[in-house]
């Protein structure tokens, strides 16, 4: 099997995040970068898919060439046999879509795994506009997935509890949620050997296609509006309860 | 053609309140642009019922489009929106229009905000602001394209009351082309299942309920007493007391009720995104230095194990 995953490259889950001065935008400086977390279960699932199934995992990547960084410390040391990166800034996810799905198009491959949105802009959009873009089946929020041949067969989480059973036959892109596999750490040899496997810096015109101009744009940053501060409810459990559904219903009226 | 779509979703023909609260807002956004309001509506709902929340025209597909099949929702609405020519097309944040959006973003060469939590217009474009960086940053999101798409959140907007009156209704034809997996089962969990996202109300609970049996009894019976859907944190979910897709933060749902009440949960940021924008924040916790209470509209420090059978207690007494 051909197979693909697409890793982004993003401040670290716990990391500081300022905003410029006058809200144009973050600023990232001195921030640790990493791959974003779910395209780490997207990595452990395309590698697990080679370790049962054979083929070569590719990833794909758009952004800084310094991202080469990363790559080679969470994605090739990791079991990716090769990584493309696509050092363009496009303006919008449709933008950061096309890039990656002419890549993945000119690799031919079978499968594609994504997160399902990273951590910084949570935009929940790139995955699906790939499949699109592709013409291919997508099969968001996977908890588990198997399959027999090119037929798979997914488990996808929905709202209130509910789970869903797909399948269908590849291509397809799926994008990975929390609990679809637990992510291994690179071990030292594979470190070093990671250093010597291929990567491929490739601008849009590599890839024949063009980003297009950003039909969104993004700006006005700011923190969320502190909240007032609160009211805590003296008394006893009893007394305490009973005063909180009286305010809850006569005063918030949220009852 | 312009104007403001709304993607009006029910449940087995009883339309959920995102629908109100959307075409609300669309009225709003459209007297600033000098347009009117229209709705789709997939599959078998009284259509015409949306004119009395503000819709002029509804655009009707039928056909079968549960459960979730991506596809055909993409090709109903791609043949509404073509018909349609909205300028801005507004969807609820629902599983279903989290997968299709984007889909449509594609198809029509343009963009789309996710989970807008407040819609304005400015020179004529629509601006939607939004949450980043788990909830910790919230920025605006302007579309100059067209049409420009936004999902957002539930209960961001008070529903339009109904003055009964009725829209047009245009039946739209539809062709299935989008490649989609085909579903094969539904699992359903025991728990009755209010639709977290869109819940009006939410109760969730933290590792301190120590076992699967009391995070039933205490929150799920809380959730019962209130009509709640019911959440918890992560620290529960990995402990195995509430399901995986029950859990709210920064890896699992956001939320943004009108009433959140969070039981022995301490606040951590990565919950903290997932429900910071909840109206009204009531927690209880034994820990007064829990974040939490930073963030809660009301508190109560005690045991929960005293303060829940005594809040469920109450709300029965009503």
């Amino acid at each position: 099997m051909k197979i693909g995953v697409c890793a982004k490259i993003t401040p670290d889950a716990d990391a500081r995040i300022k905003v410029a001065a006058d809200g144009s935008d973050v600023v990232l400086d001195g921030v640790k970068f990493t791959i974003s977390d779910y395209d780490e279960y997207a990595i452990e699932e395309a590698i697990r898919t080679k370790e049962k199934h054979g083929g070569e995992v590719v990833s794909f990547t758009v952004g800084a060439a310094t991202n080469d960084k990363q790559l080679r410390s969470g994605a090739l040391a990791l079991g990716v046999d090769r990584s493309v990166l696509i050092t363009e800034t496009p303006g919008d996810p449709l933008g950061i879509a096309k890039l990656l799905a002419a890549a993945i198009q000119k690799d031919e491959l079978d499968v594609v795994y994504t997160g399902k949105s990273t951590i910084d802009d949570q935009n929940f959009q790139v995955g699906a506009m790939i499949a699109e873009l592709l013409g291919w089946a997508h099969v968001s929020q996977v908890t588990e997935l198997s399959f027999e041949g090119s037929d798979y067969k997914a488990t996808r989480n929905m709202d209130a509890g509910v789970r869903q059973v797909v399948a269908g036959t590849l291509p397809a892109v799926f994008s990975c949620e929390d609990g679809l596999n637990t992510v291994r750490y690179a071990k030292l040899p594979a470190i070093m050997k990671a250093k010597r496997k291929p990567l491929a810096k490739v601008t849009a015109a590599d890839v024949g296609t063009e980003a297009g101009a950003a039909r969104s744009s993004v700006g006005n940053f700011a923190p969320p509006a502190a909240r007032p501060a609160g009211r805590i409810i003296e008394g006893d459990a009893a007394v305490a309860a009973k005063e909180l559904v009286r305010i809850l219903r006569d005063e918030a009226k949220v009852l | 053609m312009s104007g403001i779509l709304v993607v009006a979703e029910h449940t087995d023909g009883s339309f959920k309140s995102t629908a109100a609260e959307l075409i609300g807002k669309a009225t709003e956004l459209a007297a600033t642009l000098g347009v009117t309001v229209s709705a789709a509506v997939l599959g078998d709902a009284p259509a015409a019922s949306l004119g009395g929340f503000g819709a002029t025209k509804v655009y009707q597909a039928s056909g079968d489009f549960l459960p979730h099949s991506t596809g055909a929702v993409t090709d109903a609405l791609v043949a509404i929106i073509r018909e349609a020519d909205p300028d801005i097309v507004l969807a609820p944040a629902s599983f279903e229009c989290r997968d299709v959006l984007p889909r449509l973003t594609a198809r029509f060469d343009s963009a789309m905000a996710s989970d807008a939590a407040a819609l304005s217009i400015a020179d004529g474009h629509l601006v939607a602001r939004r949450p980043t960086y788990a909830g910790r940053i919230e920025a605006d999101v302007t579309i100059s394209a067209r049409p420009a798409f936004a999902l957002v959140r539930g209960n961001s907007f008070p529903k339009a009351d109904n003055n009964g009156s009725t829209a047009d209704v245009v039946a739209v034809s539809w062709e299935a082309t989008t490649p989609s997996a085909k579903v094969i089962e539904t699992l359903k969990p025991e728990s009755r299942g209010i639709d977290l996202a869109t819940a009006s109300k939410v109760v969730a609970g933290g590792r301190s309920l120590k076992s699967k049996e009391q995070f039933d009894s205490l929150i799920r019976g809380l959730g019962d007493a209130l009509g709640a859907g019911v959440g918890a944190s992560r620290a529960a979910t990995d402990a195995g007391y509430a399901d995986h897709s029950e859990q709210i933060g920064q890896t699992g749902q956001t939320v943004s009720p009108n009433l959140y009440i969070a039981v022995g949960i301490s606040g951590a940021i990565q919950h903290l995104a997932g429900m910071r924008s909840s109206k009204v924040i009531v927690a209880v916790n034994k820990d007064p230095d829990a974040p939490i209470f930073q963030h809660a509209t009301y508190g109560i420090v005690a045991d929960l194990f005293d303060v829940v059978p005594a809040l469920t207690e109450a709300l029965q007494e009503g």
